[in-house]
């Protein structure tokens, strides 16, 4: 699949009124955490984490990505999709049905919970590329993946791609993000990695597809910040044939770390040095070859280091990076215990779901904490977490419970 | 003789009741518009408003005064086109003037405005917290490729990384001008500076001079259709290599130093006969088309063990198609020179009326190359003319890696914009090679003034990428979202890819 190569005539493409072509202005909170052992937690702790920190978003916005939560579909990639009303989803499933071999269609399953209104139509796919369309493209799935996401989210109209990756899924709409994770049940699923956000936008598009996490692929980023190099990120972006249509700061975010992981294959210590570049002033007093690299790093990717205060969790299968900006104007606190890392944007947070860490710290400004779950390559998502799992599709919309449930704080 | 019809331009007014009669604006006017018979008397016909006499009276007892003559008010013959007329009429020739267009066109750059941070993203004070400048000119790769280091970590795979890449502390070089076209003491007080800046000058196209040796590495080295002052000795010390393809103050147009400029020195360093015209072709005479200005650039890396080839061009209507293919030919880094940028002497009708404003010339190149892969192929320095700090910041913003500063350069050792250049008698000695006159400059004081200069814009960069809320040039470069204009239609916008303020 072709996709626009999002040549910029200045004005940004209005496909969603409600976000471009203007920039995204924010606040927020999040969290992340990941059992290293490849132990699965349940939905209800990444809830829990982000109810406490409940003050860092305004109910416009919150969001969770789970990973290893869809163990019987571990070579599938799901699509969660949004769909504004019947013709979006036709038109957005026509495209799917041409793109895709389809093994299961279904809608998600949600509860209703107060406080969330106005949900879009919720649907998520189980779907392989056909072998003959990558072949005549001579494309690797996962190129061919981002370019039938790129196409629906810049060209179908009212249809949003919420997450494209193997064995995980975003689950986001407009509410608090307790709220958003009981309408998702996501205490019904399980996963090693989860990242949690909760957002506090300064316009209010009231947009569900505009909630965190951003999601690629297998990459899911929850952002609190404002990248203020924005333009020149999303301009070096669209050279590498990405399109940001939502003028979103995660959308960037996501793509970067998409070009320099997947595209570049560039070790994930090195694109988080390459996003949160170290000052001139301490790569001169590197050792010689250190300084070589990160000279080169910073020359070659400086269009895409991501300037301005922010703290931001990358989530994958096998693992999450949690990165402050060069100079750390946004709260970011770590903390491990046992096999599980937990990163938030708040001490309380770390103390409601772990509770007795080993260590809590305050990451450095460009450092980034990494954790990594054993036996998973970390690029790529070739060799799936086996472990066994109960949840995930079997729950179906027809099962739900429909009293409306009051989210407790 | 015949009366001439073109009245003096100005009027040379003397307090005499304040003039001590010490003769010192006689021997300061480089144009001789004084005779001393008891007191000065000007000619006014000759003043050239250079304010070097009104700086060095003692009595500051000199004014100089526009002549108001009137004329019948007519829109459409302006006093300037009816006395061009006059003056051709005379002497049958090509007008000829010096600096840049001075014409009422649009000023992009002046209806373009920088954002700022509040509340949602904070501003960065620069006086606490390091803000960075540093640029790196040249070809980069598209991707950093790394290798395991046996020693832990990560290593650069081999030929991965960016090599051959001219570091500056500051995104401000100078731009070319010519040891003939300015005094040797300029090119000395520029060289002197670069060094204590950390920053670039170009030789222009008159070679290198040998005092200029020692600060070979902070030196350009221009190659244009004349070919002056090359030779392998040569060659070999300068840091980087810039073919001259087009002036911004007269594209297409060669150039001409008259014999009374070229002394035993000019004609040493450009190695051409002393008091013979030095005469550049319009166009390279072995370059008639692209794959020719290919070879020359391999040429000159082979000859040179690959030091960085640069490409200037002035910026005409096809320059983004012609930059891509400059950029393809193998150039490090394209040099965008606007038709307001300066001249030593050009034919008025070429420099009012040729060229598109760099503002414009910048936002496609950088755009066209975006759109064909290859921007990172080679780096943008954008001229002509860049007036001050703000101009530099909005032409990072529109897409620059750096900019180049001639007629500032020249401002801040005295220049007055005279516009008189080629008459080769700057009362200010930098345009001239009379020894009376050259001497005028002290290398180490104009060292020390375009020191200061870069520095003040400098400070002022760090203050403008403070208020946009980013730390290093990195972040400003080609981010138009940090631009907004004022005034300019739609189409304009358009072409620079800004936006209207208020979207």
């Amino acid at each position: 699949m072709a996709y626009d190569l999002g040549r910029y005539d200045g004005f940004s493409p209005d496909r969603y009124r409600e976000e471009s072509p203007y920039k995204i202005h924010g606040g927020c909170g999040l969290m992340g955490i990941c059992d290293e052992s490849g132990a699965l937690m349940s939905g209800e702790e990444p809830i829990r984490a982000m109810a406490v920190q409940r003050d860092r978003g305004n109910g416009l916005g919150g969001g969770f990505a789970g990973y290893g939560i869809y163990p019987e579909f571990p070579d599938h990639f799901c699509f969660h999709m949004m769909y504004h009303d019947l013709r979006a989803k036709d038109e957005a499933e026509g495209l799917l049905r041409e793109s895709f071999a389809i093994e299961v269609a279904e809608p998600m399953p949600t509860r209703p919970v107060k406080g969330i209104t106005d949900a879009p139509l919720l649907w998520r796919y189980f779907l392989q590329p056909y072998p003959e369309a990558l072949e005549e493209r001579e494309m690797i799935a996962e190129d061919y993946v981002v370019g039938v996401v790129m196409s629906i989210n810049a060209r179908v109209d009212g249809a949003f791609v919420a997450s494209s990756g193997k064995n995980m899924g975003a689950f986001k709409g407009v509410g608090f993000p307790e709220e958003i994770g009981r309408y998702f049940r996501l205490e019904e699923y399980e996963g090693h990695t989860w990242v949690g956000h909760n957002r506090f936008p300064t316009n209010t598009p009231g947009w569900w597809g505009g909630a965190h996490p951003f999601t690629l692929l297998d990459w899911s980023i929850v952002h609190n910040g404002e990248i203020s190099s924005y333009g020149i990120n999303s301009r070096y972006l669209e050279q590498f044939g990405y399109t940001c249509s939502l003028g979103t700061d995660t959308e960037v975010a996501a793509y970067l770390f998409d070009l320099m992981l997947r595209r570049h294959k560039l070790p994930v210590e090195l694109a988080c040095k390459a996003l949160a570049a170290p000052l001139w002033s301490e790569i001169d007093r590197m050792p010689d070859r250190d300084a070589t690299l990160m000279r080169s790093l910073r020359a070659v990717y400086g269009p895409g280091m991501l300037n301005g205060p922010f703290a931001i969790v990358l989530g994958f299968n096998g693992g999450m990076v949690a990165l402050n900006d060069r100079i750390k104007l946004r709260p970011l606190v770590a903390a491990r215990s046992g096999s599980r890392l937990m990163v938030a944007s708040e001490e309380s947070a770390i103390h409601t779901v772990l509770t007795a860490p080993d260590e809590v710290w305050a990451p450095k400004a460009g450092e980034p904490v990494i954790a990594r779950v054993e036996g998973m390559d970390l690029l790529f998502h070739s060799q799936l977490h086996a472990s066994p799992a109960e949840i995930s599709c079997a729950v179906r919309a027809a099962d739900a419970c429909h009293e409306l449930e009051e989210v407790a704080v | 003789m015949q009366q001439t019809f073109v009245q003096p331009e100005f009027r040379v007014k003397i307090d005499y009741d304040k003039c001590h009669k010490c003769g010192r604006c006689v021997q300061q006017c480089g144009w001789g518009v004084y005779e001393f018979n008891e007191r000065p008397i000007p000619h006014d016909e000759k003043c050239r408003a250079c304010h070097r006499c009104v700086t060095y009276c003692p009595a500051h007892c000199i004014t100089i005064e526009k002549n108001t003559l009137a004329f019948r008010d007519n829109d459409n013959w302006s006093v300037d086109a009816r006395t061009s007329v006059w003056r051709q009429a005379e002497t049958g020739g090509v007008l000829l003037t010096s600096m840049g267009n001075p014409k009422p066109y649009e000023r992009i750059f002046d209806k373009l405005v920088l954002d700022a941070c509040q509340v949602t993203n904070p501003s960065i004070d620069p006086l606490r917290e390091p803000m960075e400048l540093r640029t790196y000119l040249g070809r980069k790769p598209d991707a950093v490729s790394v290798i395991p280091d046996p020693e832990g970590g990560f290593m650069l795979a081999e030929d991965a990384g960016v090599s051959r890449n001219i570091k500056l502390d500051v995104p401000i070089i100078f731009a070319p001008m010519s040891y003939g076209s300015v005094s040797l003491n300029v090119h000395k007080s520029i060289a002197m500076a670069t060094q204590r800046l950390g920053t670039m000058m170009n030789t222009g196209e008159g070679g290198m001079h040998e005092d200029l040796f020692p600060y070979q590495d902070n030196i350009i080295l221009q190659v244009a259709s004349g070919r002056f002052g090359l030779d392998p000795d040569v060659l070999g010390r300068a840091a980087v290599l810039e073919i001259k393809i087009g002036q911004g103050a007269k594209p297409g147009i060669g150039g001409h130093l008259p014999g009374e400029k070229i002394d035993r020195d000019v004609s040493a360093t450009r190695m051409v006969p002393q008091g013979s015209d030095a005469i550049s072709p319009a166009p390279h005479h072995d370059i008639y088309s692209i794959e020719d200005l290919r070879q020359l650039i391999y040429a000159l890396k082979e000859a040179t063990g690959y030091k960085p080839v640069g490409v200037k061009i002035a910026a005409v209507h096809n320059v983004a198609a012609i930059a891509s293919g400059i950029v393809r030919a193998g150039a490090d880094y394209i040099y965008l020179d606007g038709f307001r940028g300066g001249t030593g002497a050009a034919p008025q009708v070429i420099r009012d009326h040729i060229g598109i404003p760099v503002e414009i010339a910048l936002a496609v190149v950088d755009q066209r190359l975006r759109d064909e892969g290859i921007r990172n192929q080679a780096s943008i320095i954008a001229a002509g003319s860049i007036r001050s700090s703000a101009d530099a910041a909005k032409a990072i913003a529109l897409g620059a890696d750096a900019v180049a500063i001639g007629t500032a350069t020249l401002l801040a050792l005295g220049c007055h914009l005279c516009q008189s250049c080629h008459t080769g008698k700057c009362s200010w000695g930098i345009t001239t090679q009379k020894p009376e006159l050259t001497r005028r400059i002290d290398p180490d004081w104009g060292a020390e003034r375009l020191t200061n200069l870069v520095h003040a814009w400098s400070h002022e960069l760090q203050e403008i990428l403070g208020a946009l809320g980013v730390n290093a040039v990195e972040s400003l470069r080609g981010s138009r979202e940090r631009l907004r204009a004022i005034g300019l239609d739609e189409q304009t916008c358009r072409v620079l890819g800004v936006k209207p303020a208020g979207l």
